[in-house]
């Protein structure tokens, strides 16, 4: 039986970029940042769960050619994909710290049934649930 | 064309302005200002981006805020509104009735009634905006399927009100 969910992946405009706000603005901690050729393996893990990577992946060929590439790109960059949830202990804490940061918030934190949560953009368009249980 | 994607990036900036700020006056100068963008010329490709204008973004955010005070809290449909953005408990009504299909008052009610499932907050901003269109295109939708995408992007609305999305 299939057991865990591993990776995740997360279309980003650019790598670099991505890398800086995810480690820098968000706190994760690089998994792996490796390269084949023109390819680059860039994997990164939220701080409690370095099991886990997030794969910050550009769209490009070889895997889509270019038009496809285009597409994907502008759905990022028009935020219309949601990539995850992510989970705090301290939901306005998180949300004062990383808006310190410059991370940019669609909702502020609010008390829901199930906890308090906020939703975040990444730097390439995607958001995210942030969210204390 | 030139790349598109710089612009989208300029585009998402204001529009996350309205998804964030929406109870507060906010003009098309000042949405352009935060895009980086003429007045004109913003509005034309806030709608070649997104399918609708600002204040179309605008007005259904709020309708779409204020609703979920309405399924989720106790408060009053005047302070739904208020709490929403809009300035007259007429033109809130008027606009809510017009883009769910229901009267506030009614929306609320129903939702109390029937406990608002447990969805995470950001999946019901994204996905809950109502879409019940004062567009003049609904009943010609399968006329322009042989239009461009882009085209069509501009004059079309998904048909479903939010009360029929949620009956299925």
């Amino acid at each position: 039986m299939i057991e865990k969910l591993t990776h995740t992946t997360v279309w980003v405009l650019d790598q670099d970029e991505a890398l800086e706000f995810y480690t820098q603005k968000l706190g994760f901690h690089v998994h792996t940042d490796a390269r084949m050729d023109d390819f680059r393996w860039l994997t990164v893990s939220p701080p409690k769960q370095p099991e886990h990577e997030i794969i910050l992946l550009e769209p490009g060929p070889p895997m889509m050619d270019d038009e496809s590439a285009e597409q994907v790109k502008a759905l990022v960059a028009k935020g219309i994909l949601g990539a995850a949830a992510f989970e705090t202990s301290d939901c306005r804490a998180t949300y004062a710290q990383l808006s310190e940061r410059g991370v940019s918030f669609l909702s502020e934190p609010a008390k829901r049934p199930w906890g308090t949560e906020a939703t975040l953009r990444d730097n390439s368009g995607n958001w995210f649930s942030v969210t204390e249980r | 064309m030139r790349d598109p994607i710089p612009v989208y990036i300029h585009l998402l900036r204001a529009k996350d302005m309205i998804d964030r700020e929406y109870a507060r006056e906010l003009d098309v100068a000042t949405l352009a200002r935060r895009a980086h963008a003429s007045t004109a010329h913003f509005a034309r490709s806030f709608k070649q981006a997104f399918g609708e204008t600002p204040h179309q973004y605008l007005r259904r955010r709020r309708i779409e805020r204020a609703a979920e005070l309405l399924r989720g809290t106790g408060v009053s449909v005047s302070e739904a509104s208020l709490e929403a953005g809009f300035h007259s408990l007429g033109s809130f009504s008027s606009a809510f009735r017009e883009l769910v299909g229901e009267s506030p008052a009614a929306y609320a009610r129903r939702w109390r009634d029937a406990n608002a499932p447990a969805i995470p907050a950001c999946f019901t901003l994204m996905y809950t905006r109502p879409t019940g269109a004062p567009e003049p295109s609904r009943q010609t939708q399968t006329e322009q399927s042989s239009r461009s995408a882009a085209t069509r992007s501009e004059v079309a609305s998904p048909p479903s009100t939010m009360k029929e999305a949620q009956s299925r």
